[in-house]
């Protein structure tokens, strides 16, 4: 029952977008098509599933203070933490490669979907936030799991919902210096809005 | 290695510390070109971090270090690194300099790494960094990309200090923790929604406004 609770809580009141802000590059960039936008949230989904358990991992059995001890009791109390961001990085980008070449390998109508998109991903904030939240929080290996795919499927919701409002705006007059950005900004601040009625669920 | 060539036409043996061209590549980023409001790099730390005034410039700080440093790095072994794998190079080398504000930070300010938290991390994947690296440190020489990177910088800090500055003033009634409401007598109820993100998302969006409309830029 944690479990969807936390869950539910990822997607909705904790938004990646509304209420932290993470991968907002690509989700100003990409967000001008339903289709595209579909992709990369499905993208996005696929590679935080697999990243934040393989991350959890490597931070509970290489990283952590005396995490090494599994492979000789001489390396107790060894703390590997400020080597946390280059390991995440490096596995992010290795992993979003993996993946790149295994979707083009099992299913090619999906990498053509996917394909521009997939590489991107490596350098997309909420990927790497999300990992880094991850440690923060002290989630265990399920929560990590669930964490992980809940975020990326938050993520999506938004990117969608904004690339719906955005093709129905696209020959609205608008003033020329609100044009794409700014506008695109006041509706995430109105619709990040409507996702704070979520918190009133009581989980 | 075009580049190269077209360089050496427009950079002569001789030129001053800080000329015309120079001066430009620091100044352009701050209006004209500015990284978020008109190249759209680099928003999600703009945001997340801005609620009070005191960790953004901390954060500024550090993305100006960051980006000074890695364009010089990157410009130095611009020549050797392999084409096929430069992302994977750059990440490396920002992440190094990420690593070491985050550790210095957490020597020198700790409450203040227990407030920015994860956002510190997430320099590395400030797409401000990566995108100086890749279209400008790979093709220049060390001294111009540190003025580049400088310029990126400072463009990126006057955003976010003037996004939190309204949101400070406006959410907590204060500018740098001075509660300036209650100092001069005047009673002012707190505007929740700045603190939130929401406040944040359309604070950026007036300042995007004014400055396209200053600047002349339409996207199309």
């Amino acid at each position: 029952m944690d479990l969807v609770n936390l869950g539910i809580k990822s997607i909705f009141i904790d938004n990646m977008i509304f209420a932290y802000f993470l991968g907002m590059c690509s989700y100003l960039a990409v967000s001008k098509k339903v289709s595209t936008a579909i992709g990369l949230g499905a993208a996005v989904v696929f590679v935080l599933t697999i990243i934040v358990p393989a991350n959890w991992m490597v931070q509970q059995y290489i990283l952590k203070e005396s995490a090494l001890t599994w492979l000789s009791p001489q390396f107790e109390g060894m703390n590997l933490e400020f080597l946390q961001f280059i390991m995440f990085i490096a596995i992010i980008a290795a992993m979003v490669q993996l993946v790149e070449m295994i979707v083009e390998k099992v299913s090619p109508a999906l990498y053509g979907t996917l394909g521009i998109f997939l590489p991107l991903i490596a350098v997309n904030c909420a990927i790497l936030g999300s990992a880094l939240f991850m440690v923060q929080r002290d989630y265990t290996l399920a929560e990590a799991a669930v964490f992980g795919t809940s975020s990326g499927i938050g993520w999506m919701l938004a990117i969608v919902a904004l690339a719906a409002i955005r093709e129905k705006l696209k020959y609205s007059n608008v003033p020329s210096g609100l044009k794409g950005l700014g506008l695109t900004m006041i509706i995430t601040g109105l619709m990040g809005l409507a996702f704070k009625s979520f918190i009133g669920i009581a989980l | 290695m075009s580049t190269e060539v077209a360089e050496e036409k427009v950079v002569k043996k001789s030129e001053a510390l800080l000329s015309k061209r120079r001066k430009k590549l620091v100044a352009d980023p701050l209006n004209e070109d500015n990284p978020i409001t008109i190249q759209v790099l680099g928003i999600c730390s703009a945001l997340a971090v801005t609620v009070k005034m005191e960790p953004t410039i901390i954060m500024a700080l550090g993305v100006t270090f960051t980006i000074v440093f890695s364009n010089l790095l990157i410009s130095l072994i611009r020549n050797f690194i392999p084409n096929r794998i430069r992302i994977i190079v750059q990440l490396a080398v920002v992440a190094l300099f990420v690593t070491l504000v985050s550790e210095f930070l957490k020597a020198y300010n700790y409450p203040m790494y227990k407030v920015l938290g994860a956002f510190v991390g997430l320099i590395i994947t400030n797409c401000i960094v990566m995108g100086r690296l890749e279209a400008f440190a790979m093709g220049n020489k060390p001294y111009d990309s540190i003025l580049d990177g400088f310029g990126s910088g400072l463009g990126y800090a006057w955003i976010i200090l003037a996004v939190s500055f309204f949101r400070e003033f406006l959410g907590s009634g204060s500018i740098l923790n001075f509660k300036v409401f209650q100092a001069l007598g005047i009673p002012y109820v707190n505007n929740g929604l700045m603190v939130d993100s929401i406040g944040a998302f359309m604070i950026l969006a007036i300042i995007i406004w004014v400055q396209r409309t200053k600047t002349g830029y339409v996207e199309q």
